[in-house]
Formats: structure tokens, sequence, C-alpha cells
């Protein structure tokens, strides 16, 4: 059936739009953007006093399945990106087995066709078991599905194996995505390295751990030419690396996490791990270069690094504790209340971070609202008032440090290939 | 984390005390003193109460010092270690943890490897804990019997010049005496190497200064304290231990230094060689041993705060 979604503001940054229109979908395609379009037989929405977007992409997102199915699955986790406004989403190849083979990939990719609520865009391993030694058959991925590499919660320790990564890569014209994390650095901490972590006796993760890898895989894609986008960027220094690389003219791009630019480590509550993840929470100084570099135009997109783990594994002392929170539920209306209301970014680049950015990144065909584009809407409102409820996630897991907060602004209906998927 | 914080309920850490609560727990350790060299120790405040002592870490003196401290109040104490309980067959510290509260105990005193597991399970159960010394993090009780001893000798805390000497990086012992003698507005020194020794110490608390150079420390202070080189807290080789004690030991020579009425202490148990020499833990101002005699005294009153 068409849809059609009226009276919204339609801000589509692809094609320079932002103005009270309506969204006409038919056969799963963006079929137009006018005022008063209208279709017989039509589902009609009325967005009035909301805004309508292209569909909202998160390149970086961690769906367990398959493997680890009790954390979370394809249906579990792609219906809660549907409840955050997202209409894709890019999973992670960290499942068990790990995704680094064109059967896996296409695995998931049918698995996903036959239950996902939203697209679901594998992300194939660099190396096989993500063990850092031996590549993986990337191109064969590609081929089954996958749109990036990554052996995203590891990093690619090994210099000359990441050199081959990329010319790989790049052979496939396939973005390398890297976690950066130096692990001798990093090795045993728990959070950011700094005042908080020295109070609480917690052993420290310095933000020099990401900042060398970093710089090492700059050098890296210069040498290599491959397209290399850093993950959950968080320190000062990364930022400014990645700006600088940006202006010798690198294809290299990085995301930030909605937490990353919400919260710094001396918000944390004292040994509660739903605020515990990789990259830590830095100290606020590296929060305000993230929300810098989402302003300036050096990070490219928002990306929820949505990283579910059941409530046992997450109630135990916080050393023991695996890293990582869910975030697809929370993303628009953290971007909101963090970025948009406080002046740092306008609303169009808002949508640019969760659209056009990721989109330039991975290049899924989506990301706009261009007449035949796939009929992917994200509707959202930045008046709508409500509070989380983690217990209410669509999610199978619950480990959110955004539970009980109440926002301004958020989600109200997800549109995915002609279809609505959710609505508030 | 004052937030969190409830004074009527257990004693996590020294950081969410108040001066008043703190000078109410040692004037009531005074009081409990003589009692320790008296023939018949025993009084019947806590009867009738019952504590449990949970140590998931190794522990002599803080575990049988809490035991005879609940015990001179007429309680009954139960101690369980780590290697004989169940957690040792797999079940998690917050399920051994509700099992041992649906037993109703009054208080769980507990020392674990993990700093910050006691503030986890405080927000789990409905039984006061007592923090025995959670990682690197905190070890309230041993903070509030340094402070019992030094009061003892100074009568004093306040413009005080102390120098915290050694592994200040992995020490639960520092942080608290931190947090302590910072309310009481000593002058702290903190002195290792830099390893041992991160920056943001100074930000812990007001009146904290620090240095590599334990000269430098001991000038013109009038308490020296040592801690114990924690080789199991060491997850690395953070210095070169070959040359630890000539650098960063305390030797009789650096004694003056010192004020000349300095004392000297260690919360134990001390590696003679290692971060002190032999002639010093003998030395005639060195208190060690009443630090361990005013734990018992200390230790009755903390019970008695948290159960009484």
């Amino acid at each position: 059936m068409p849809i059609v979604i009226k009276n919204g503001r339609v801000i589509d940054p692809a094609s320079y739009t932002d103005r009270i229109a309506d969204v006409l979908i038919v056969d799963g395609r963006i079929a137009g953007v006018a005022p008063n379009l209208s279709s017989p037989k039509a589902e009609v929405y009325d967005a009035a006093g909301m805004i309508v977007a292209p569909g909202f992409i998160d390149m970086h997102v961690h769906l367990r399945e398959p493997g680890f199915e009790h954390a979370e699955n394809l249906e579990s986790g792609s219906r809660a990106a549907a409840a955050g406004g997202f209409t894709s989403v890019c999973c992670m190849p960290n499942t068990k087995p790990v995704n680094d083979s064109a059967t896996v990939t296409s695995y998931i990719v049918q698995q996903a066709r036959a239950k996902a609520a939203v697209n679901v865009f594998p992300i194939g391993a660099v190396t096989k078991g993500s063990a850092g030694e031996e590549l993986a058959a990337m191109g064969a991925m590609k081929s089954a599905g996958a749109v990036a590499i990554s052996d995203d919660g590891l990093p690619v320790m090994n210099a000359r194996v990441m050199r081959r990564a990329m010319e790989f890569a790049r052979s496939y014209d396939l973005p390398i995505i890297q976690h950066c994390e130096d692990l001798n650095l990093s090795a045993g901490g728990d959070m950011h390295e700094g005042a908080q972590s020295v109070r609480w006796g917690l052993r420290g993760i310095p933000a020099a751990s990401e900042d060398v890898m970093v710089a090492r895989d700059l050098v890296l894609a210069q040498l290599t030419g491959a397209r290399y986008h850093v993950a959950h960027i968080s320190t000062r220094n990364a930022v400014a690396m990645v700006e600088y690389a940006r202006r010798q003219g690198l294809a290299v791009t990085c995301e930030a996490t909605p937490h990353h630019f919400t919260l710094a480590d001396e918000q944390m509550a004292p040994y509660d791990s739903n605020f515990k993840m990789k990259p830590p929470l830095r100290a606020s100084c590296h929060r305000d270069a993230v929300i810098s570099g989402l302003a300036s135009g050096t990070i490219a997109a928002i990306a929820t690094d949505h990283a579910p783990h059941p409530g046992s594994e997450k109630m135990q002392e916080f050393e023991r504790c695996p890293f990582g929170i869910i975030g697809l539920e929370t993303a628009i209306a953290l971007a909101i209340e963090e970025l948009v209301a406080t002046g740092r970014i306008t609303l169009t680049r808002m949508v640019e971070l969760f659209t056009t950015g990721p989109e330039s990144v991975m290049r899924l065909g989506r990301g706009t609202l261009a007449p035949g584009a796939p009929g992917d809407v994200t509707v959202f409102s930045t008046d709508l008032e409500w509070t989380y409820d983690v217990n209410q996630s669509c999610s199978r897991s619950r480990n959110s440090p955004f539970h009980g907060r109440r926002f301004k602004g958020g989600p109200m209906a997800t549109v995915v290939d002609g279809e609505f998927r959710w609505k508030r | 984390m004052p937030a969190d914080h409830d004074p009527h309920r257990g004693l996590l850490g020294i950081e969410e005390l108040n001066r008043a609560e703190i000078d109410a727990i040692l004037a009531r350790a005074k009081d409990f003193q003589p009692l320790q060299s008296q023939s018949l120790k025993k009084l019947d405040t806590l009867r009738g109460k019952m504590i449990v002592n949970l140590f998931f870490e190794a522990s002599t003196r803080t575990r049988t010092s809490f035991e005879i401290a609940a015990k001179r109040l007429g309680a009954d104490a139960v101690s369980i270690t780590a290697s004989g309980s169940s957690v040792s067959k797999g079940e998690s510290l917050v399920d051994t943890l509700n099992t041992l509260a649906a037993m109703r105990p009054d208080a769980i005193v507990m020392r674990h490897s993990a700093s910050g597991a006691p503030h986890f399970l405080a927000r789990h159960l409905p039984t006061p804990i007592i923090n025995a010394g959670d990682g690197t993090h905190e070890h309230p009780t041993q903070a509030l019997l340094d402070a019992r001893t030094i009061l003892d000798r100074t009568g004093r805390l306040e413009g005080l010049r102390i120098a915290i000497i050694g592994d200040i990086a992995h020490s639960r012992v520092a942080r608290s005496n931190v947090h302590l003698l910072s309310k009481f507005g000593a002058e702290i020194v903190l002195c290792g190497p830099a390893s041992l020794l991160p920056v943001e110490l100074a930000q812990l608390a007001p009146g904290v200064r620090l240095t590599n150079d334990i000269r430098e420390a001991i000038r013109d202070c009038d308490v020296i304290m040592m801690l114990r080189v924690q080789l199991e807290r060491q997850h690395e080789a953070s210095f070169p231990a070959s040359e630890y004690f000539r650098f960063y030991g305390l030797q009789l020579e650096h004694l003056d230094l010192a004020k000349p009425d300095a004392i000297v202490m260690h919360p134990g148990p001390i590696n003679r060689g290692r971060e002190l020499s032999s002639e010093v833990a003998d030395f005639q101002r060195s208190v060690i041993l009443n630090q361990v005699e005013n734990g018992v005294a200390v230790r009755m009153a903390v019970l008695e705060k948290v159960i009484g």
C-alpha cells in the first residue's frame, strides 16, 4: 500500500531540502516530495509538527546473531533499531562464529531478510576469527553482501597485517573500519585513565591507547590509499589527527557514539557497569573535542555501537563485566538534546550525521529522499517528552546508562522499504 | 558518591564520611582501648547479633581483628574465605551475597580484590556491608586505626605533615588515609616512582602534594607511613624491583630528615629489606604494633556504629 507522510518538515540534506511538504512512497520507493501529495488507497500519516527525514543509518551495531542470541538476535536488535528511528544498520562481525567468511555473511543476510524489521548490512572480519593474523576472504564476503570490513571489538595490532588488509580492502573498494586501541597500553583497563579511575582504584585505559593506533593507521592509510574509518572516536588527539589526514586528502572518516558526545567519566555512577564500554567514557575535554568534530564535519556519522549484554553478565564486579551498552533507542533523543538543543549543530547537520554521513562511508545506496530511492523514512519530533524505560526495550538486553532519563525529542515512526515498521 | 551514601548503613569508604562521623568513631575507639589490656575483655553490647566476615582475599590481621572486635562486643562472628566457599564453584558474587543475606546476618564484613565490589553489592543487598578492603580503592578501617594511632601520639591531625611512601597507585590504604587526613587539615606528601604515582592523585583531596624523591617527602614530616610493595597487584613490572629498596626503601639515616619526634607507621605485613630496613622496623618510634592493637578498638567502634 502506498504511504503519504503529510505536513512534516522534510529535511533531506542530500537534495538540500528543508521545507514543509508531503512524502509519497509507492512500491517501496520514494515517489515524490512536494506539498499536497496524495494517492488513492494510500495510508496517511500526519507528521504535522514533526521532522521527516531519509531513513537513518546506524553503521555500527552488534546484533549478536549467530552465537550470542541470549543477548540479542537479528529480530530483537532490528526491532530496537526501528524503535530508535533507524531504517538500516550495519552489524559487526564479532559473532560466534565470527563473520569471517561468505558462508556466515550469507547466513546473516538470509536470516535478516526473513525476520529483521530494518535493513541489515553485515560487516565482515578483517582477519580470520578476528585473531589479527590471517586475512579473511573479504572479496567473497563482499559478494555475499558485506559492506565493509572490521575486526571491531579488537584492533588489528600487527601493522604489517593491517597494511595488507588495507591493500586488499582497497582492491575490493571496501572501507576498513578499525577499533583503535593499542592493546598493550590498554591491557587490564576498565575505564578512562584519569582522576576518576585513580579515585576509584580502577585500572585505566589511557587516551594514548587510542591515539597511538589512530596515528599508525593514518600513516598506513596514506601508504595504501585505503578507505579507512575510525570507529567510535573518543579522544581529542584522535579527532585532530583525522582532521589533519582529511585535509591531506586521505579517504579517512570517523564516527562518534551518542554516549561519547553525552557523557564524561565524571558522570559515571560509581562501579555501575552500565557506564562501562570501549572506548571508555573519557574526560570532559575529550567529549568536547568529539562534539566539535561532529559540528565541524571531521566526524561523518553518529553510530551507536549498540552492544547488548544480558543482565547476568553486567551484574558483577565492575572489573569482570563485559564492555558495551545498548544505544539504538536513545540515539536520536541524545543527538537532539545534547547537540541540537544546545546549539552546537543544526537540525540539518544532525540529519546528515544519521544519513548522508554514514552513507558516504558505507555506500549503501540510501540516505536520501530523492525520487526512486529506497522507501526508507525516519519521522521524529523535537518536542515530544518521554522517559526511557529500558525494561520496555525491544532489545533483549537492558544495559543502558540512560534508563529513567527524561527526554525532549525522539523518534515517531520508521518506514522501511515503503512499510511502517514502527510507530510511537 | 555522596548521593548514594546512607550514613546509617554500613561503612564503604572514608571518602563519603564527614569529619563529625569520623570523630565519633575515633572517640568511641578510645573508650574501647583500655578494654584491650583488661583480663576480662568481653562486653555484651552486640549480644545476639551475627556478623559474617567474608574474605575473598588473603588476610590475617584484618580478618582476625574484625573477628576479635565482634567477639569482644558479644556478637557472634563467622568467617568465610573464598577458597572454601561457593565462589570456587562458580557462583556469582551477587548470588553468594544474596545467599548469605538470606541467613539474616546483622552485617557483612567484606574484603574483595575488585575495587568497588562492596559498593556494587550495597546497591543490591539489604544487609549493611563493612568494607575491609576493596581492590586498590579503599580500606576505611585501616585509615581509622592509623588516625587513632597518630592521635594517641600527637593529639591532633590538623597541621601535621604526613608522608605516605611506596606503591601509591595500587594502595587502598593510601587512598583511605588521604581522604581521612585531608578532611582533618593535614598536609599529605605522596611519594613513589612515577609509574606508581599517577599525577591525578594530586586531585584526590585537598592538601595533597606529590614527589618522586623520598628525602624530599620525609623532610620535616611528623609521620612517615610506609606502604607494602604490593607485588600481587602489580599487573606488570612498574619498576625495576632490584633497585626499589635503594631509592624508595626507608632507611635509618632518612629519619634524621624528619622532625625529631616523627613516628614510623606501616599497615603490615612488613617486608623487611624491601620497603623498610630491619632497623627501621624495630626503631623505637615505630608504632607498627600500636596500629595492630588499635585495629581491634577501632573495629569495635565501627561494628557498634553500624549494628548497635
